[in-house]
């Protein structure tokens, strides 16, 4: 997960005979399904491109550690909190693998994170709706980084090689969070009649929130058909939702909650669950800026970044100090 | 006072320092100056909390009244709680934050190595564990505020406010009572006035190269530790720790 709506850096897919010898052999490559490396020859669109999806993505896994970190401070048993000490704990790993894949594209870290404080690049729509609830957080382990295992098992299979080896380890790591979030939005399920509500507040306000998480509807998604060619996107988002919604409804009905939206109804002539679209001007919104916590989410970043340049800067210097002295003393 | 009332007190204490310490260092949680921070803020964070499942677990079990390590740590009140006034201090900034930790580390560096070596078995066992988490917190720690103190004019004067607010804190890490009395003839915890030496030793030192200078005066803020009086603050991180279970009593998570 974490990349939605990357605007591919290309218009349309170029056909064959246009292309150059480089291009040609760049898309053989592709079609045979071996991996683009770093040093390899790649189009610039394909560069850019995949430097918005994996840095999007990198950004995501870091944003994403707010919605949660606001829990651990009132996890209600000191399992649950060293669980989800340990997941966050995660979720940055990710995000510093992911910088990593992206900086073999020739973009830093920090130049990244600058084009994120300005607006200029995005995170997933998802970490700008808040918890709420103890609930929430078994919610986000099980339907966001469950709706993340969706689509990141998909990209597994991505044509660039450090971002499909960084999709395998972390993919890894997702399993596990989703199951352990499961478990703790089950204890609520089952638990007293308010720990229940709680858990069915939480579905209900997450469950659209996690769809909207694949994208907009292939119909209305305009950058993925080049994305598509160049395996830099292997699945739709229509499929990879309904894939989603598949899985996820048998663990509803397990966890004995009220299906978030009255629609949903199994289909036998299509072999899947028909469920109703998440309101998408409010995915566009969130998009936009006007999320209910976009703006409290990029304050607390901007603040830590700001707030810790002292610190880069003494680490730096002290650095450079160590360096001159080993110098010195050789 | 027997000595398993003593062990008792022993534990709360050790347990108690990591429950308050590891929850301080959570709340960095997304909000520190660089990723590799947040990862080993957590990190570290994690190890105490797992350390206070042991420490508290077994506090329980002495205790013989059927308290697990969740019912410790949850359902007391303030005036219950046995950490050192130093580990409920709000964070402050990222320097004062590490220094806090280097401080502590270094206790919990000589007294879990101590501690290895327990007369009682179920205490040895945890010191074993620990003692490995332990030397990776103090050398990081210990290496962040060198970094620190010697880097730019700013970060050295922020360290060098960190360690004057701190340092008078630090003291009660040594001090002894009647149940560390009765520990330290059965071999199973040490005389705390005995580890200083060594903390003095491996402070110094790493102060040194921080070009960082010890405060003077020599006044010791105490209270924690034997419950007679915590700061204010200990109430409020009271408040959102143990809230759920306050709110839902009896309910399992």
């Amino acid at each position: 997960m974490y990349a939605q709506m990357i605007k591919t850096a290309s218009n349309g897919i170029k056909p064959r005979e246009e292309m150059s010898e480089e291009e040609r052999a760049f898309q053989d490559k592709i079609d045979n399904d071996i991996k683009i490396e770093p040093r390899d020859w790649m189009p610039e669109d394909y560069r850019r491109t995949l430097i918005r999806q994996i840095g999007q993505h990198a950004h995501s896994e870091v944003v994403g550690q707010l919605p949660e970190g606001n829990w651990i401070t009132r996890a209600p048993t000191l399992e649950r909190k060293a669980i989800l000490l340990a997941k966050v704990q995660d979720e940055a790993g990710h995000g510093l693998y992911l910088y990593s894949a992206a900086e073999t594209l020739g973009v830093s870290r920090d130049e990244l994170i600058e084009l994120l404080h300005e607006g200029k690049m995005k995170y997933s729509s998802i970490f700008n709706y808040p918890t709420l609830n103890w609930a929430d957080i078994g919610a986000v382990g099980w339907l966001v980084d469950g709706a993340a295992i969706v689509n990141q098992v998909a990209l597994q299979r991505t044509s660039y090689g450090p971002y499909s080896r960084a999709m395998i380890r972390i993919c890894k790591e997702e399993s596990f969070h989703a199951r352990q979030g499961y478990d703790a939005i089950r204890a609520m399920a089952f638990g007293t009649p308010e720990q229940k509500r709680q858990a069915q507040d939480a579905l209900n306000r997450l469950w659209f929130p996690a769809l909207m998480m694949f994208g907009p509807s292939d119909a209305e998604s305009t950058h993925s058909e080049q994305s598509m060619a160049w395996k830099i996107k292997v699945k739709s988002n229509d499929e990879l939702r309904q894939q989603f919604v598949d899985q996820t409804i048998p663990q509803i009905e397990y966890l004995k909650l009220d299906l978030p939206d009255p629609n949903i109804k199994w289909n036998e002539a299509r072999g899947h669950y028909d469920f109703s679209e998440p309101d998408w001007p409010e995915f566009f919104n969130v998009i936009k800026g006007n999320g209910p916590c976009n703006v409290d989410r990029m304050k607390d970043r901007v603040a830590a970044w700001d707030d810790g340049e002292w610190v880069r800067e003494g680490l730096l210097a002290h650095a450079r100090k160590k360096a001159a002295r080993k110098v010195a003393a050789e | 006072m027997t000595r398993d009332e003593a062990l008792f007190e022993f534990l709360l204490r050790m347990g108690d320092n990591t429950l308050i310490l590891g929850h301080r260092v959570s709340e960095w949680c997304g909000h520190s100056p660089v990723l590799e921070e947040d990862i080993a803020l957590a990190n570290t964070a994690l190890d105490m909390i797992g350390q206070t499942q042991l420490w508290l677990g077994l506090a329980g079990e002495v205790e013989g009244k059927g308290r697990t390590a969740d019912n410790l740590a949850f359902l007391r009140d303030a005036w219950d709680f046995r950490n050192v006034l130093m580990v409920e201090l709000p964070n402050g900034d990222f320097g004062q934050t590490l220094m806090r930790q280097f401080l502590y580390d270094a206790w919990s560096f000589v007294m879990t190595d101590w501690l290895k070596g327990s007369a009682d078995a179920r205490i040895a066992a945890i010191a074993e564990k620990a003692h490995k988490e332990v030397t990776y917190h103090l050398e990081r720690s210990g290496d962040t505020v060198i970094g620190l103190g010697d880097g730019t004019e700013e970060s050295h004067s922020r360290m060098q406010a960190a360690l004057d607010y701190l340092y008078p804190y630090c003291g009660e890490m040594f001090e002894k009572d009647k149940a560390d009395e009765l520990l330290a003839e059965a071999g199973i915890a040490p005389d705390p006035t005995e580890l200083r030496a060594e903390y003095d030793d491996i402070v110094g030192r790493v102060l040194a190269e921080a070009t960082l200078a010890i405060p003077g005066g020599g006044y010791v803020h105490k209270g924690g530790r034997n419950g007679r009086m915590h700061t204010e603050h200990l109430g409020h991180l009271l408040t959102s720790m143990q809230w759920l279970q306050r709110a839902y009593p009896g309910a399992a998570w």
